[in-house]
This record gives structure tokens, C-alpha cells and sequence, in this order.
């Protein structure tokens, strides 16, 4: 199962950040986590969300270039060293991490978001391996 | 369709006419017009010594700069009281330059106007909506009284109020718009954002575009938006020589055939004021030959272009003026080397991934200029790879257009100023 990030380009300007968080909350959507990577002149923001499509559309109508992407996100111990058997599994059949970020959540589990050079290869590989990963759906449930 | 005969007359008769014409304005200024009278005796030239067309290069240019010195009519050649109108240029430096029209000059003007609107493919079944500005400002009247001289129906929306114009369009069924491409192309992206897509919700089929230039890169946007069907054609004038309507463009699209019954063109070096052979690329040089209020003689446009003499497949004779390439006085001169921003527009229109808004920012940095440009995604992106290839991609063929490094920066759509007139894109901020 896939998960919808929703990415949004803001120039590196003074208060952009600022009025793309004002559109989230005027729209009650919620921020279960996020990424700021940034080059000297604009940056990418990429988020989850409670409901991606929504704040999608509403980013775009307030004037931001903003699109969904699919990632995984996915459930992990949390304890030292389960990232990395989990990225290993992945390099050795040649898949790519283009970005990772984390999800936090209270409680035993641990969860990350990844982006990968080749989606479907690396849900295969996760399944085989046994590891669970949450949809837009079931990310709603989370609090 | 053809609308005057006068538009296929051959070359000698046409030349005829110009002759005939010139001596009689050249006589009537002189006599009337007292700094006409004074550039010429400093000039040591008579009316008498206008024999044959070549003689115009004889006579004294009128500039901008003449106008406002004998503002506001210094210039008129008729008593105020036979003036039936007045119209005013923007003005962008200090005071504006004023026209005025006898009732002749406005049936003239009609017919010129009417000729260019059917070279653009305007009929009498058209419903014509006018985007431009109602007021001081010549275009959009110029354009209303020709469109319906030829019979189409006209809503006189002017600028503002995008929901309303679109609501107009498809209510009213409008077929031809009359337009900064710019402001056209703006029309549409708000048309889209209310759910109306302009190639198959609206009839709009015409587009008689002017007061902007028209690159071929910014006539491939209109039709990706508007349609490909649509038949997008420029038109030029300005408010000192009449207005629009002094040439525009027929379907072959190949240059503006210029109304040259009315207007005789010469191509001139600007730096040196000599003229330059025919084809040759230069400053426009436009003499008025049949009007009574304002006639100017070789009035300096500061707009560049070469003359077509070649015949045109369309069947009328009048010289084409190509598409302009630019104004002597928009040419930014940037480390040296001359760039007029339609090259730059050119390049830009070329990423699928950018909107056709842009902005020139040129800084001075220590002793060097910086060229800045700004543009819009069009196409959202989750790679930071992506924009910096969008961004590499239009740095270097800049750099092969221009031979000039500049700086880009992306910017979320509908950052930069929209404009309702006259689009201004640059911001050279050297002389401040």
C-alpha cells in the first residue's frame, strides 16, 4: 500500500512557509509530518497529511504549485539497527532512496516515509520481507 | 476577405497616390505649422523641392520629444474647432502627448481599421469583444469603430472584472477578441480556474492582437490555449500616428501590410537618421499623408523592423512591415550586448514546465550587470532535480540567444504582476 505526499515549491521568501501552514489550518487539515529540504532560491515542502487531495486542491487555489506523489510509509521497530536492515533489503535489489523523513508517533513503532527510485520493486521486496506499510487511509487513524 | 480596393493596387499606382498626397501635406504644414515651418527653413528645405518620393528623405524627423516641447497642440495643422476628438498617449515619461482628429481623420481611421480587422479574418458574423482599455488611450476605440464599420457585432467589455469578461464571452457567444496577448493569455488561465476551458467551452476563433509585440513563441501559447484553430493575428499603430490600424497582419501571417495610401514607410539607421536600403533591418520611420489634425512627418517610431516589398499571397500590395523585434528604446544593453526582451520571452515560452508571465530584473553589482530573470512554474514538480533542470535548461539557452549568463528564479504561479495594458516586464534598475 501506498501513501500520498503532497509536495509544495515556495520560494525562499519571507512568510511563504508561514501562508502555506495558514491554508492547512484554515482548511483543518492536519500535519502528521513534514520535510523542508531548501537550495539557495526556493525550497520544496513535503508533507503528510490527513487528506492530501484536499489540501491539494486548496494549496493550488491559494496560488502554490503543489502536487501528490506516492511514498511508502512504513512501520518499523523502534530499536537500533532496524533502519538499516530495512534499506539494506532495498539496496540489494538496486532500489534508490531519493528522500526519507520520519513519522512520529508515540508508542512501540516507529515509522518512516520514503521515496524510491522504483515504487512497485520496493513494495514487492517489503511485502516479501514482511513489513507493513500504511495507506493515506490508514494514516487518517493516527493521532 | 479584401475590404478596399485600394489594398491590391499596383505598385506605380500606389506610389501615385503617395506623391500626390505628400505634396499637399508637405504644402499644408508648412504653410500652417509653425515648428513644421521652422525645422525646414533650418533644413534649408522647400516644399517646391518635394519631386518624387525620394525627396521625403529630405525632410526634418519629428520625434516624441517634439511633441511634448509644443505640447499640448503645437503640432495640429487645423483650427481646435474642427477637432471632433482627442485622445492622449499613456504618457509613461512626464507629459502625455496629445492627437486630435477631424471628422475626416476618423472615417479614415475607421477605414483603416476595418481593412486590418478583415485581414485578421473578421467578418460581419463576428461578435467582437474589445479588451482594451476605454478612454485616452486610442486602441480600444480605434478598434471598436473599425470592427463595426465592417458589421460585427461589438461588446465594448474593456479591461478588469475577469469573471465578468468570461461570463460576456460565453454568454454572448464571442468569437474575436481584441487583446494584449498577454492579457489574452491571462483571460484564459482565469477562464480555467472557473472550470471553462477556452478551446471547447468558449467560440472565441479571432484574435486581433496589438499594442504588445507578438512573438511566434507567444502566438504558439495562444493557441495552446485558446485553440489551435484560432487565427491569431498582430496589428500596429500608435496614438501619435492614429492609432491602431496602420498595418496589420493578413492570414498568410507573414509580416503587416501597412496602409500605404495613408502612411509612407521608410526603414532608417536610428544612430545616424540615413535611410536604409529596402529590407534592411532598422528603425520605422511613418509619415501621415492624409490626415488633417496631426499629420506627422517622419514621425520616429523607435520601433525596429524591415520591410517586405515581396508580394504577399494574399493578394494585396501594400508593403508588410515584419512583426517588430523590438523598440529601439526597450533594448536593454546588458555588459555590452543588446537584448530586447522578445528574445527572452522567446526562450521562456519554449519550457512547457513555465508560464508565459515573466519578469527582467537587470542590477548593477559592483561594475557588472546582473541579468535576473523571473518566471512561473506551470507544471508542479516534486523534484528539486526537475527545477533544476528547468532552471539549468533556460540558463543556457539564454546564454546561446544572448551570449550573456543570467540568473533565474523560479517563482508559484501567479507571483508576478498581471498587467491590463501595456505588459511591463522589466525592471532595469541600473539607473536608479
Amino acid at each position: 500500500m501506498v501513501a500520498k505526499q503532497l509536495s509544495v515549491f515556495i520560494e525562499n521568501r519571507q512568510g511563504r512557509l508561514h501562508e502555506v501552514l495558514d491554508v492547512l489550518k484554515l482548511n483543518k487539515i492536519n500535519i502528521l509530518s513534514l520535510s523542508l529540504a531548501d537550495t539557495t532560491e526556493y525550497g520544496l515542502l513535503r508533507l503528510i497529511v490527513n487528506d492530501p487531495e484536499k489540501g491539494k486542491d486548496k494549496l493550488t487555489f491559494a496560488g502554490f504549485s503543489t502536487m501528490t506523489t506516492d511514498v511508502l510509509v512504513i512501520k518499523i521497530d523502534h530499536k537500533a539497527g532496524s533502519l538499516q536492515g530495512l534499506l539494506e533489503n532495498l539496496s540489494d535489489r538496486g532500489i534508490n532512496i531519493e528522500y526519507m523523513y520520519g513519522l512520529s508517533v508515540d508508542g512501540e513503532d516507529a515509522f518512516v516515509v520514503l521515496k524510491t527510485s522504483d515504487l512497485e520493486e520496493a513494495l514487492q521486496t517489503l511485502k516479501k520481507i514482511g513489513v507493513t506499510t500504511l495507506s493515506t487511509e490508514d494514516l487518517k487513524d493516527i493521532k | 476577405m479584401i475590404w478596399s480596393k485600394e489594398e491590391t493596387l499596383s505598385r506605380k499606382e500606389i506610389e501615385k497616390i503617395q506623391l500626390e498626397r505628400l505634396q499637399e501635406t508637405v504644402n499644408r504644414v508648412y504653410e500652417k505649422v509653425e515648428p513644421y515651418r521652422k525645422k525646414m527653413d533650418e533644413k534649408g528645405v522647400k516644399p517646391s523641392d518635394i519631386k518624387t518620393l525620394k525627396d521625403l528623405s529630405k525632410l526634418p524627423f519629428v520625434t516624441k520629444q517634439d511633441m511634448r516641447d509644443t505640447y499640448p497642440f503645437g503640432l495640429f495643422a487645423v483650427e481646435k474647432d474642427k477637432l471632433v476628438r482627442i485622445h492622449a498617449s499613456s504618457g509613461t515619461t512626464g507629459k502625455p502627448t496629445v492627437v486630435g482628429y477631424t471628422q475626416k481623420d476618423l472615417e479614415m481611421w475607421t477605414e483603416c481599421v476595418s481593412r486590418i480587422a478583415c485581414m485578421g479574418g473578421a467578418t460581419e458574423k463576428d461578435v467582437a469583444q474589445i479588451c482594451f482599455g476605454y478612454g485616452m488611450f486610442t486602441g480600444a476605440l480605434g478598434l471598436h469603430y473599425g470592427l463595426e464599420n465592417i458589421g460585427a457585432t461589438i461588446i465594448p467589455s474593456s479591461t478588469g472584472n475577469s469573471e465578468k469578461q468570461i461570463m460576456y464571452m460565453k454568454d454572448f457567444g464571442t468569437t474575436l477578441l481584441v487583446a494584449t496577448p498577454s492579457y489574452a493569455l491571462r483571460r484564459a488561465e482565469v477562464a480555467l480556474s472557473m472550470g471553462i476551458d477556452p478551446k471547447k467551452d468558449l467560440k472565441v476563433k479571432i484574435g486581433l492582437v496589438g499594442s504588445e509585440l507578438l512573438t511566434d513563441a507567444m502566438r504558439a501559447e495562444m493557441h495552446k490555449f485558446w485553440g489551435e484553430d484560432m487565427l491569431v493575428t498582430s496589428n500596429y499603430g500608435m496614438s501619435e500616428l492614429m492609432g491602431p490600424g496602420v498595418s496589420g497582419e493578413c492570414e498568410c501571417l507573414d509580416g503587416m501590410h501597412i496602409n500605404e495610401d495613408f502612411f509612407i514607410p521608410e526603414i532608417i539607421n536610428p544612430k545616424t537618421g540615413e535611410v536604409l536600403p529596402a529590407g534592411e533591418k532598422g528603425e520605422l520611420v511613418i509619415t501621415c499623408i492624409k490626415k488633417e489634425g496631426l499629420p506627422l512627418i517622419r514621425y520616429r517610431t523607435k520601433d525596429i523592423t524591415r520591410l517586405i516589398y515581396e508580394p504577399c499571397k494574399c493578394g494585396r500590395t501594400f508593403v508588410r512591415m515584419e512583426n517588430l523585434s523590438g523598440r529601439s528604446d526597450d533594448m536593454l544593453k546588458i555588459r555590452g550586448v543588446n537584448v530586447f526582451p522578445s528574445q527572452i520571452e522567446e526562450v521562456i515560452l519554449n519550457f512547457d514546465e513555465l508560464g508565459p508571465h515573466y519578469e527582467i530584473i537587470v542590477e548593477r553589482e559592483g561594475y557588472s550587470d546582473m541579468l535576473t530573470i523571473r518566471v512561473e512554474l506551470a507544471k508542479a514538480t516534486d523534484s528539486f532535480a526537475e527545477l533544476e533542470k528547468i532552471s539549468r535548461g533556460v540558463k543556457n539557452k539564454l546564454k546561446i540567444m544572448l551570449g550573456l549568463d543570467a540568473k533565474v528564479k523560479l517563482e508559484s504561479p501567479n507571483t508576478l504582476q498581471r498587467f491590463e495594458g501595456k505588459a511591463k516586464r522589466i525592471k532595469d534598475l541600473r539607473s536608479l
